[in-house]
């Protein structure tokens, strides 16, 4: 009895030194991504070619969803708001949330599903066919060669597909309630440019999708350098990264929110 | 695929990328009005400004003319400095009369300038003189329930 319950606290022990050892390491392969960045970033080459995997391949899933997440708002937002006589705020209710929640958020989660899990899975497979020992044995540093420019494309692509699906969901939501339903074109424009700053909205929707392009990027290449070199390994990793990266999303944005905009009514 | 295409699509994406950051700030949000236009300060002591935010518009004639930029709580007059800035463009005679009011029923709160006669204009930095609280609604019912009881007693007599 006594020994169960000694083995069951030791157990206990084992995750949780376990998992903070995971976190320093992760922390520490972060800060030597970032040391390593130099020679990537002088060979710009190498990240262009990141960026059209993660970017540029990224782009339908970002604009459709984003097209369907403001029609979506829109429809959502006018039976509601007309209920109050107030459906011309509908303009300012889509490009508000769109602009500082949904459109970070939900293409930084689309982004961590379609472009991290690829990323992991890549790197991981590098890794089992020891692609990436070879490239140490050429005296080529394969945190420099594969991971870093993987990491930056990442960090870079983010921003402009969050400001994409704003602009598609605030197109969606025009489509919707001023075309289909009939909503004052004039009323909708000017009621959202009224109440949408650009320093605190804007920017600041900015500002998130970057720290998540930066949280995404880091989670994946993390867990793909780290992949266990089997099969079962590699797809772990993947879904781990997918896990991972959509809760550190939704905990950073509640984080950047706290401090983004409190006090501002 | 070729190096040529690949560095078109990726081109093209960070020209959409910006694109769209460009009609978020322009299109959506109202980056527009903003510029790099010159404005004044001026300053302004209110008994009450009831639900005065940071950012309210300045507002005269119901044109927009500038904008709210700190409330501050005075602790030698015990009443509310209120300091805003407005477009170079708007001069105020020194007599301005500003007023806090609502837009609409349930609206925002915004200041409201009413020019006066004076020939001196306001400079940067200077004081509104003349000032008008806002309208706090228990305020104003009270008032009238204690006018409508005071008609009462007169009739009662």
């Amino acid at each position: 009895m006594l020994k169960r319950i000694i083995s069951g606290i030791r157990g206990i022990g084992h995750r949780v030194i376990d998992s903070t050892w995971r976190l320093g390491y992760a922390a520490r392969f972060f800060i030597l991504v970032l040391l390593k960045s130099t020679t990537s970033l002088r060979r710009f080459g190498l990240v262009i070619r990141e960026l059209y995997f993660t970017g540029v391949l990224s782009l339908i899933i970002i604009l459709v969803s984003g097209l369907f997440v403001g029609m979506v708002l829109g429809l959502q937002g006018y039976e509601t708001l007309q209920k109050f006589g107030s459906e011309s705020a509908v303009g300012t209710l889509v490009a508000l949330s769109l602009v500082r929640e949904l459109g970070p958020v939900v293409a930084a989660l689309l982004f961590a599903s379609r472009a991290g899990s690829a990323i992991t899975a890549e790197i991981g497979l590098m890794k089992a066919t020891e692609q990436l020992s070879a490239m140490g044995m050429m005296a080529v540093d394969p945190v420099a060669r594969v991971v870093a420019p993987r990491f930056w494309a990442g960090v870079i692509s983010m921003p402009f597909l969050a400001a994409m699906f704003s602009v598609m969901g605030v197109f969606g939501g025009y489509l919707v309630t001023v075309v289909f339903i009939g909503v004052d074109e004039g009323l909708f424009w000017s009621q959202m440019q009224n109440n949408v700053d650009f320093r605190i909205d804007i920017a600041n929707g900015v500002i998130k999708s970057f720290f998540f392009g930066i949280a995404v990027a880091a989670i994946a290449v993390f867990e793909g350098y780290d992949a266990p070199p089997t099969a079962e390994g590699v797809s772990g990793a993947t879904t781990r990264t997918v896990v991972t990266s959509s809760l550190a999303i939704l905990g950073l944005d509640f984080i950047l929110t706290a401090f983004m905009f409190r006090g501002i009514s | 695929m070729q190096r040529t295409t690949m560095d078109l699509w990726v081109g093209f994406f960070v020209l959409l990328g910006i694109g769209a950051l460009l009609i978020l700030s322009l299109k959506v949000g109202n980056l527009s009005t903003y510029g790099a236009k010159q404005s004044y300060g001026l300053v302004g002591n209110f008994e009450n400004i009831g639900g005065l935010k940071v950012r309210a518009p300045v507002k005269s004639a119901g044109v927009v003319v500038g904008r709210v930029t700190d409330i501050q709580f005075s602790l030698e007059t015990y009443d509310a400095v209120v300091t805003m800035r407005i477009g170079s463009d708007f001069t105020f005679p020194k007599d301005t009369f500003a007023s806090i009011l609502t837009a609409g029923l349930l609206g925002e709160q915004y200041i409201g300038l009413d020019a006066g006669g004076d020939e001196t204009m306001l400079k940067d930095g200077d004081k509104i003189m003349i000032t008008n609280s806002a309208i706090v609604l228990e305020e104003m019912i009270g008032r009238f329930l204690f006018d409508k009881a005071a008609e009462d007693d007169d009739e009662s007599f």
